[in-house]
């Protein structure tokens, strides 16, 4: 490895320099057999969610047509529905849905699922943006802390820290949360994105509350949107540092028991700057890719958290739909996380590629 | 690696589980997850002899009853005492861990070491469909496959085991490709060991210490996954004692009674806490280099 590459920043990588004339075209290949294996895995979700929609216990006809409907509705319904023909013909016909972007209607709210899931996606993705910054700073300072402390205390420390929160139950976390913070100190708000008081007050325009209420201007609502935030996102950020912290550690260690550290140290510079200029500068994409899958994993705490949350989120309307068993809307949030999902994956796969010097 | 993971395997089995256990002692953390885990097994051996009271004996007299004097940890809104409740809890606990642990470590073993011997087309699908299911968070497909099958505790089992063999199979997959051009296996093959032999006697071996610990490591997220479906009333029916499904029962009452979600709660986590601690442990324990350096 030349120092060239060590010290080099986000933008020298990106920059024309005279070093890179022996840079390699961008790999088209690779990206498009990485495309290719995307678009099977894609394949593969809708098959999987056809699958578990066709074994759903609860009868889509009798959903729709009620229980007292004569034989002929029933039939005729089930028809419709083209549940007479053969399985892979209801596939080719769901595969067809899907792809022009028709989810089906949701039985509990009468509206196009789709429509419904853009309603409340926004309020998760405030949600989730928020915890996975507090995460990633909470995570990443945390894993370097116990990186240059290797063996020592610290490192203990911020280990069964790290691992109670991957150890706790966060559903029970946000509860225990509620009682203390909320209950018997008063510092944040309750359930819900802003207290009730509030609710209708600021127009929905991105449907992100803090983005909503500051463009209107009203700092009161902006607050409660805040002080409801701030409980859940710690909670779920709290949850998510584990993961980030057990890789930021690994990643530094890594880098520190390398020669350059050593040459750095020898040459003069002290173990701060060795720590933060050299090692941590190497590390950053591999950290990057690490927080994207960590926010798509975060997918998962979000609907616990929403349900004690009464977050009115892309989880609560994932749990309400399951406990009433409406397939077609159960089944496309799930296929919207695995899209989620796969985005991310593929995000951070290419941030990797753009990034890193070495995979050219 | 391969010379490292043989001496391990020379002195018999039984040794080497001694120097395991051995090395786990030497690390506070590593031990104290290990005594977690053994009380934990002797508490839902011994439930009937610890447990003061039945986990569904009701005393409608004494609902809501705040920790201390004859309940140490109250009781629930039907006067269930909530000690003797999480003691019965452990038997359900350890069912799930352990039926999802021996359905998901042969599957992920036998995906994985086949598909990384064989290679080609066999491999390529394989890997796909593992990837497919990689593509949820597990709680998620969890979620879906119990909205499929109906929510009961069985069939919780069924979906966390359906969602967590994949990064076993990746696992065994990952080590398989690292001894199938060993010397050993060719050996194998030169004395006309068939493909089936050798996976068996040759492969699964080698890969069965880091898929432990794997599986171990999996246990903390089995009991996460299975007490959040038993929350979101997914799982464990009442008045089964799951912990999760506890929690969900006492949310109703939890600003006045905070023992209801409390205690459960604590319960999770300390043993999630312990698997995790075990098998950080374990993964240092196994891993031949920190062997030597400590």
């Amino acid at each position: 490895m030349s120092k060239n590459s060590k010290t080099a920043g986000w933008g020298s990588a990106l920059a024309v320099s005279p070093a890179k004339k022996i840079r390699r075209p961008f790999n088209w290949r690779s990206l498009m057999s990485q495309l290719f294996t995307v678009a099977v895995t894609l394949f593969g979700l809708l098959v999987l969610t056809f699958v578990i929609g066709r074994m759903m216990p609860s009868d889509p006809v009798r959903a729709i047509v009620g229980e007292d409907a004569t034989r002929e509705t029933y039939e005729m319904v089930f028809r419709q529905l083209g549940l007479d023909r053969p399985l892979w013909e209801q596939f080719f016909i769901y595969l067809r849905d899907v792809l022009t972007g028709n989810f089906g209607v949701s039985i509990r709210t009468g509206q196009p699922v789709i429509t419904d899931i853009l309603h409340v996606l926004p309020a998760t993705i405030e949600l989730a943006t928020f915890a996975i910054l507090i995460g990633a700073t909470l995570g990443v300072s945390l894993g370097v802390l116990a990186a240059v402390n290797k063996d020592r205390w610290p490192d203990h420390v911020v280990r069964v820290f790290s691992l109670m929160g991957h150890s706790m139950p966060i559903f029970w976390t946000g509860m225990i949360g509620l009682l203390v913070f909320y209950a018997a100190l008063g510092w944040v708000g309750g359930s819900g994105r802003m207290a009730d008081f509030y609710i209708g007050l600021v127009d929905e325009r991105t449907g992100f509350l803090l983005i909503d209420s500051a463009l209107a201007q009203d700092w009161e609502v902006f607050r409660s949107a805040l002080n409801h935030l701030i409980l859940p996102a710690s909670i779920l950020g709290y949850s998510s540092s584990a993961y980030i912290t057990r890789m930021t550690r690994s990643f530094m260690l890594d880098q520190i028991n390398q020669e350059y550290i050593t040459t750095a140290r020898v040459k003069g510079l002290s173990r701060r700057q060795t720590i933060w200029r050299h090692a941590f500068l190497n590390i950053r994409v591999q950290l990057v890719t690490i927080v994207a899958l960590a926010y798509g994993s975060l997918l998962e705490g979000a609907v616990l958290i929403e349900t004690v949350f009464a977050w009115p989120g892309f989880g609560q309307y994932l749990t309400n739909n399951m406990l009433i068993g409406d397939m077609n809307a159960v089944m496309t949030c799930v296929l919207i996380v695995g899209v989620i999902f796969i985005t991310l994956n593929l995000i951070s796969d290419m941030l990797y590629r753009i990034f890193d010097p070495r995979t050219r | 690696m391969t010379t490292q993971a043989t001496k391990l395997a020379v002195p018999g089995p039984l040794l080497a589980l001694g120097n395991i256990l051995r090395f786990l002692m030497k690390s506070p953390t590593s031990a104290f997850g290990l005594l977690v885990i053994s009380v934990l097994i002797v508490v839902a051996v011994f439930a009937p002899w610890i447990a003061p009271y039945g986990p569904y004996a009701q005393d409608l007299n004494n609902t809501l009853a705040a920790p201390g004097g004859a309940h140490v940890f109250g009781t629930d809104e039907l006067g269930r005492d909530i000690f003797s409740r999480l003691v019965y809890g452990t038997r359900i606990t350890l069912t799930i861990i352990f039926l999802v642990s021996i359905v998901v470590g042969p599957i992920g073993l036998f995906v994985g070491t086949t598909a990384g011997y064989l290679g080609g087309k066999y491999d390529t699908v394989m890997m796909r469909i593992t990837d497919i299911f990689l593509s949820f968070p597990s709680l998620i497909l969890s979620l879906a496959f119990v909205a499929a099958l109906g929510p009961s505790l069985n069939n919780a089992i069924i979906a966390i085991a359906l969602t967590s063999w994949p990064p076993i199979a990746r696992l065994a997959r990952a080590e398989t490709l690292t001894f199938r051009s060993a010397d050993y296996v060719a050996a194998a093959r030169l004395q006309g060991a068939s493909t089936s032999r050798i996976v068996i006697k040759s492969i699964v071996p080698m890969c069965l210490p880091s898929v432990l610990i794997r599986l171990t490591l999996n246990m903390a997220t089995v009991i996460l996954t299975a007490a959040g479906l038993g929350f979101l009333g997914l799982g464990a029916q009442p008045p089964v004692p799951e912990w999760g499904a506890m929690i969900a029962m006492g949310r109703r009452y939890m600003i006045d009674s905070w023992w209801l979600v409390t205690f459960p709660g604590f319960a999770i986590l300390l043993v999630g806490l312990a698997f995790n601690l075990l098998g950080d442990g374990l993964r240092d324990a196994l891993d031949p280099k920190q062997m030597n350096r400590r």
